[in-house]
Order: structure tokens, then C-alpha cells, then sequence
């Protein structure tokens, strides 16, 4: 049988993407955690590009990049389709997932920066969810992908997860459910789903180790 | 094929615009091309891009298709009998999308801008990084004809529309990319001897006259 080896770092939506995809599929993975202030020579080998994570390693041959990541998934154990079948509505869920993955690294620009730039990052945040709540659910779909969640819900689980932590220690508040009841429905939707929520990292050290990121970086900005 | 309506809403020096431009010749599809003015956008974008308004947007049969990549794939699976543009192999595709990515991270990012936008030192960064993702390019291409190997694959139609900048890039930035890459140079002139590339791109100091407008227009020296 073929080995399917994941490269990922515990905190990176980026990685969780890739976990979800796999899980549900039902294909058996061997999980490598990275330090990613001290990056394995496997890693750099298998990404001398980019040099991040997550690396999908299979039959020894690496793939880089979350979403080319998940269309390869996809196409190689077609089981629970992640993407429509139909080629119009596939294109209007690579839309999304553009989007999403256009839009997603304000959230954490959210504690990585303060004063104006923090302020145009949570101004991109708040705008990315008026377009999710006035275009992307409507039709009071349970969930992007429809009955079933798909590529384009994996998509936005930063916006389901990580930006409530990072709203809680930032004291940023962008994210409220009476403004954005169609997106407060989909995040409880998306987050009860056995595996998503048996495989989030886990909030409380999140929150203290992005915190302390936080506190680094600002330091050295103003030394 | 009968019955098919294809629209394209584009503005000429767009680099997105070219790509789908190459996609539909390379497939031999009959399309509309409009010209967008995008400083007096039509009610036909916003309502078919409401997103983001933007062009390229491809309208098929009446639904629209937003964002080059995916208009490019779109574009490859409803026409797959001529010029398949993503190879079989799904570890190839892979491979393919990776670089497809990789060209609109770094070289239509704004980082590359800067080579036409900043001066000084600002600039002469830009330079650097820019070089140094084209030589990636070159290291990808490798002996072959074209990143699709003999013939245009996904990653030429995603890359050669910005051949038509490299002239603006150069006299705006005073090098000379040949110099630094002569192999990108050579498969970007290969490319160029296709009419479905040489037909969408348009010439070399249209876009050079366009960019000092654009400096002009924003107050760029």
C-alpha cells in the first residue's frame, strides 16, 4: 500500500485542511510535526521552494501547497467528493476557495501587527465577512458544499476557528453573530461535524502561544 | 461545438485577460471579446463579477466564471478534445497547479510591481526578487520545449501573457532580463510563434506607453 506521509506544523489552518480532507476520505496518514523555527532538512528537501507546511508526501513524491494539496486528494481517492462534479459549479467553488485563501492571511495579520496596520487587517477581515454572508451562503445552505460540507467549508475554517481566538486575546471583536446570522449558523454547523471537531488544535494553547508570538514580534518591530 | 455562447470581458494590457485569451484560441472556441473601460465599469461586469468586480470574467452560455486560473481549468474540461492544457497524471497536475500558483504569488504579486512603481533601493530589491523567481521558472522548464513539455501546457498560458511587460519592466527598472534569463527569454519567443500567443498578447511598447500612463496617473516618476 502506498505511504502517505504529512508534514504540518499543530497550529496551521493550513495544515487542518489537509488532516480534514484525509479523514474524510478514510486514507491512513503518518503525521510529522515540524518546528518551524527549526525546519527538518526532509522538510526543505520536499519544499525547497516555499519551505512550509503542510507537505503531502505520497509514494515518496511531495506536494506542496494547501489547496493544489486538497484538488490532489481529491482526484486520487475520489470517495466523498470535496468539489462538485458539475464544471460550472466547480468553478464557482475554486472561486471561494480563492477567496478564502486570498483573504484568510488577514486573520492572522490580526496579532501579528497593531495601530493602522492591524486596523486595515480587521477592516479586510470584517469586509471578507459581508461578502461570505451576503454571496457565498446564501440560499440558507447548511453549508457551502450544500447537505455535506466540501473543499469551499474546509476553505473557510480559519474564519470558523482561528479568528474567535485571536479575537479573544487581541480584544478585537469583527466577528459578531447578529451581524452575520448565515456565517454564526455555518461555524456551529461546520464545527459539530465528528471530524472537524474531534481535529482542532486546541483553543486555549493557541491562544497562549500566539499571544506570546504576539508580544515577540511587536517587541522587535519597535527595538 | 453548436450552441455555445462565450463571452469575455477583458481590458487589453491585462496579463489575467491574455491567459484566458490563449486558453479559447488554443481550443479554437468562437467568443465575444468586450472591452471594458475600467474606469466606467459596464452593468454587465458588476452583475456577472458583483465579488470584485474585475476583468477577465468568461460567460458561458451565460454563467459567468470569475479569476484566470480557474477560468483556464474551466476553460480546459469543457473543451478537453483539443490542446489538453493539465496533463492526465494527477501527481503531474499537481506539480502543474503548484507552478500555476507560484506564478501569481510571486510574479504578478505586488512585490514585482514594485519594479515598475519604486526607485532606489525599494527597487533594486524588487529586481532582485523578481530575477530570482524567473530563474525558479527556469529551473522548472529545464530542457524542455515548454513547461507543458512539446507542446503549451497550464503553466505557459499561465505565465506568457507577462512576457508583453517584460519590455516595460526592463526600461522602468534598467536591466535587462534576457541577461539574467535567456532560457525564459527563448521559451517565452517559442511560445510567441504560436498565433494563439501571439494574437492575445498585445505589443511590447503598447504596454510600455500604457505603464508610463499608469506612473502618470498615479504620480509615479
Amino acid at each position: 500500500m502506498a505511504v502517505v506521509k504529512l508534514f504540518g506544523a499543530w497550529l496551521s489552518p493550513y495544515v487542518y485542511k489537509v488532516i480534514w480532507a484525509l479523514k474524510l476520505k478514510g486514507i491512513p496518514y503518518e503525521y510529522i510535526e515540524e518546528d518551524l523555527s527549526n525546519k527538518s532538512p526532509l522538510l526543505l528537501q520536499y519544499n525547497p521552494i516555499h519551505k512550509k507546511v503542510p507537505v503531502l508526501v505520497h509514494d515518496g513524491k511531495p506536494i506542496c501547497e494547501s489547496i493544489v494539496i486538497l484538488r490532489y486528494i481529491d482526484e486520487i481517492w475520489p470517495q466523498n467528493p470535496l468539489l462538485p462534479a458539475d464544471p460550472h459549479e466547480r468553478a464557482v467553488a475554486l472561486f471561494w476557495i480563492k477567496f478564502a485563501d486570498d483573504k484568510s492571511p488577514f486573520i492572522s495579520k490580526l496579532y501579528r501587527t497593531d495601530g493602522e496596520e492591524q486596523q486595515v487587517a480587521a477592516k479586510e477581515c470584517f469586509e471578507m465577512l459581508e461578502v461570505i454572508e451576503g454571496h457565498a451562503l446564501v440560499g440558507e445552505k447548511k453549508f457551502f458544499g450544500g447537505d455535506e460540507i466540501n473543499m469551499v467549508d474546509i476553505a473557510f475554517c480559519s474564519v470558523a476557528h482561528w479568528l474567535g481566538v485571536i479575537e479573544g486575546f487581541t480584544g478585537l471583536k469583527i466577528f459578531e453573530p447578529h451581524k452575520f446570522p448565515r456565517l454564526n449558523s455555518w461555524i456551529q454547523n461546520f464545527k459539530s461535524i465528528p471530524v472537524i471537531k474531534d481535529n482542532l488544535p486546541d483553543t486555549d494553547k493557541m491562544s497562549a502561544v500566539l499571544k506570546r508570538r504576539r508580544e515577540m514580534l511587536l517587541a522587535s518591530k519597535s527595538s | 461545438m453548436a450552441d455555445e455562447d462565450v463571452v469575455l470581458l477583458d481590458f487589453w494590457p491585462s496579463p489575467f485577460g491574455m491567459r484566458v485569451r490563449i486558453a479559447l484560441a488554443e481550443k479554437e472556441i468562437k467568443y465575444e471579446y468586450k472591452e471594458e473601460d475600467l474606469r466606467n465599469k459596464t452593468d454587465l461586469l458588476l452583475k456577472m463579477n458583483p465579488i470584485h468586480k474585475k476583468i477577465p470574467v468568461l460567460i458561458h452560455n451565460g454563467k459567468p466564471v470569475c479569476e484566470s486560473l480557474v477560468q483556464v481549468q474551466y476553460i480546459d474540461e469543457i473543451w478537453p478534445h483539443k490542446s489538453p492544457l493539465l496533463p492526465t497524471d494527477p501527481y503531474q497536475r499537481a506539480i502543474a497547479r503548484f507552478w500555476g500558483d507560484f506564478v501569481d504569488k510571486k510574479i504578478y504579486g505586488l512585490e514585482s510591481g514594485k519594479v515598475w512603481t519604486t526607485k532606489g533601493e525599494e527597487q533594486e530589491a524588487a529586481k532582485k526578487e523578481f530575477i530570482e523567481c524567473l530563474k525558479l521558472l527556469e529551473g522548472e522548464l529545464g530542457n524542455k520545449a515548454y513547461f507543458g513539455g512539446e507542446n503549451l501546457g497550464y503553466v505557459d498560458v499561465v505565465l506568457v501573457p507577462f512576457y508583453s511587460w517584460f519590455y516595460a519592466y526592463e526600461k522602468c527598472g534598467n536591466f535587462s532580463i534576457e541577461t539574467e534569463c535567456p532560457k525564459l527569454i527563448a521559451w517565452a519567443k517559442r511560445c510567441m510563434e504560436k498565433d494563439s500567443v501571439s494574437k492575445s498578447l498585445p505589443d511590447q511598447d503598447k504596454i510600455y506607453d500604457y505603464v508610463l500612463h499608469l506612473k502618470k496617473v498615479f504620480g509615479i516618476e
